[in-house]
């Protein structure tokens, strides 16, 4: 049986309450996930703050496929493909930098613009009399052609047709923009550095684990939790540390999260958080919202400071911290590999502090030597490997499952809710059936 | 003052409680103000406004030892071993009580049939407190610190 093939058969692994292990175990079905799901999406690439000046440069993979955003001279970014034209070498290796004006293979030093366009090779008149010019080699690097930035954010989705950036995300960009709103100017810049953390696992359990509210209590227990003990023994005048503030809420109870709500929306994003979160309640820096407040007026600094979602998806490829500036990117790498990379924001025009606070955040609870990315790294780790006995062959996802969410565009319900992970599911069915 | 054989002791000392899993005994080598740093880039400067892989301070190392004895540590489940092979340890500079050391390693974690390996350099900034030498900071340099890595679950 190939799922390739069967296209029923592929559509059978995902019920409205259920899916087949094969989902996060078949090597066939994520090669068709890379193909489909993750080119007929629209997928994150990076930030413009990553490329500020003419030239600048960053590298990245989305479903198998070298990419390179550039800042093309005055004329906004470019998305190009990182294959020399005439033989097909990476044009650049190093992760990020500045090409200058011009990218030259390494190669045979063809050249090309920062739009992709080629410019010339040594000896062109070699090439006279031949029909290279009329070939794919006379294009230059090629260019994805359906690219979108929003508030800096950019996206690609690589199919070149396919559902438009606005229908794919409709309301689930406000949680960009509260991160965005949350800078006295309005805009966001990348600083503080990339952790690039290696899990052993499907990208899938990853994503569904940042709306999964039923963990945090259990799997946390042992770093939050022992943080929360340890601060019990300080005397009561001892001033709170930062650490303490962002570990000790990961051990909020059940009703707690089920009280934070969930929001599902159409095509696989949505958040938890949707009334408060585990980052509601750190300290007020004073400093930082009288800017807020004199740069929105009073009103709206407090909608945008009361405003604290916990964790938003877009589905499949980024999931974003509005409340803490922190994104984390997806990268899948095979069935059982997945490269998890997080990034921090400065909200310009705000004070030091705040990113100081976000590099913590992330240092805390996103690096390879985490607590708690540990043991959510040993949740995955035991299901890839759980879901090896094949005495069942279905993942439940039926908490508080009701029969007509199905159709609704937009939703949101109490916190414990599974609605996050069926949402994405329909989504995956959709997407995965185009091609 | 503390003599070069006494800085070059204290290093293999601090190895060998991490080796031997006294981690208790190991919190006590550090300063109230010392700082357990493992840095992003070789030469990274700032701990705060750039992320580092761990940059932890007496309650946050205090916060990894005693999660490593909680039966609920699942990540611990069956517990990791590490190892440190050094080289021997140089006196990288001195200045009044403060002794910074240089020491080349190997350091490699298992846990049932995972085995990692990192290379890198470690640097010890001593002090002597009351005739006894204490880290203001260990800083770890790994050789492929900005590499996309797995869980590095115990001390390098």
């Amino acid at each position: 049986m190939s799922y390739r093939s069967e296209p029923d058969a592929l559509q059978r692994l995902v019920q409205s309450d259920q899916v087949h292990r094969d989902v996060y175990v078949d090597a066939e079905v994520f090669d068709l996930e890379m193909e489909r799901l993750w080119c007929n999406t629209w997928v994150y690439v990076g930030h413009t703050s990553q490329v500020p000046k003419p030239g600048d440069y960053f590298l990245t993979e989305i479903a198998r496929q070298p990419l390179i955003l550039v800042r093309d001279g005055d004329a906004g970014v470019k998305v190009l493909y990182n294959r020399c034209a005439h033989k097909g070498a990476r044009v650049v290796s190093a992760p990020m930098g500045n090409v200058g004006k011009y990218f030259r293979c390494p190669y045979h030093a063809w050249t090309y613009r920062t739009d992709g366009g080629l410019v010339g090779m040594p000896l062109p008149d070699g090439y006279e009399g031949t029909r290279m010019r009329e070939c794919p080699a006379g294009q230059g690097m090629s260019a994805v052609r359906n690219v979108e930035v929003y508030r800096g954010f950019v996206f690609v989705r690589l199919a070149e047709r396919g559902i438009s950036f606005k229908a794919f995300f409709g309301d689930s960009l406000s949680s960009i923009d509260n991160m965005a709103d949350r800078s006295p100017e309005g805009e966001l810049e990348i600083a503080g550095g990339c952790l690039r953390y290696l899990h052993h696992c499907n990208w899938k359990m990853f994503v569904e684990n940042l709306n999964d509210t039923m963990h945090p209590m259990v799997v946390h227990e042992c770093s939050a939790g022992t943080a929360k003990t340890l601060w019990a023994d300080q005397p009561p005048e001892t001033p709170k540390p930062m650490a303490v503030e962002q570990f000790v809420p990961f051990v909020s109870n059940y009703k707690f999260f089920d009280d934070m709500g969930v929001r599902a929306i159409e095509n696989g994003h949505g958040y938890t958080g949707v009334n408060f979160s585990i980052h509601s309640s750190y300290s007020s820096m004073p400093d930082y919202e009288t800017r807020m407040k004199t740069a929105y007026g009073d009103e709206r600094a407090q909608q945008i400071l009361g405003t604290n979602r916990h964790n938003t998806v877009y589905y499949p490829s980024l999931t974003i911290k509005g409340a803490i500036q922190a994104i984390r990117v997806v990268r899948p790498i095979s069935v059982d590999r997945t490269l998890i990379e997080s990034w921090t924001f400065r909200l310009k025009g705000a004070p030091e502090q705040l990113l100081e606070r976000t590099v913590m955040y992330t240092r805390l609870i996103n690096s390879p030597m985490s607590v708690v990315g540990h043991d959510d790294h040993y949740a995955y780790r035991a299901i890839q490997e759980g879901l090896a006995g094949r005495a069942n062959d279905w993942i439940s996802l039926h908490r508080g499952h009701r029969a007509d969410e199905a159709h609704k565009s937009d939703q949101s319900v109490q916190g414990t809710s599974e609605i996050s992970m069926r949402n994405q599911f329909r989504a995956w069915s959709r997407f995965m059936a185009e091609h | 003052m503390a003599s070069e054989q006494d800085l070059i002791r204290f290093v293999y000392h601090e190895a060998r409680l991490l080796d031997e899993k006294r981690f208790d005994e190991w919190l006590t080598l550090f300063t109230d103000d010392g700082y357990y740093w493992v840095p992003l880039s070789p030469d990274q400067t700032d701990p705060l406004g750039h992320t580092s892989i761990a940059y932890e301070d007496q309650l946050l190392r205090k916060i990894r030892v005693e999660r490593l004895k909680s039966p609920r540590a699942y990540s611990q489940q069956p517990p990791s071993r590490c190892h440190h092979l050094l080289q021997q340890p140089e006196v990288e500079r001195s200045e009044g009580d403060e002794h910074v050391m240089r020491t080349q390693f190997m350091y490699t974690e298992a846990q049932s049939e995972n085995v990692q390996s990192f290379a890198g350099t470690v640097f010890h900034t001593l002090v002597e407190r009351d005739g006894r030498l204490l880290m203001r900071l260990k800083r770890v340099v790994l050789l492929n610190c900005d590499a996309a890595l797995p869980s590095i679950q115990l001390f390098p």
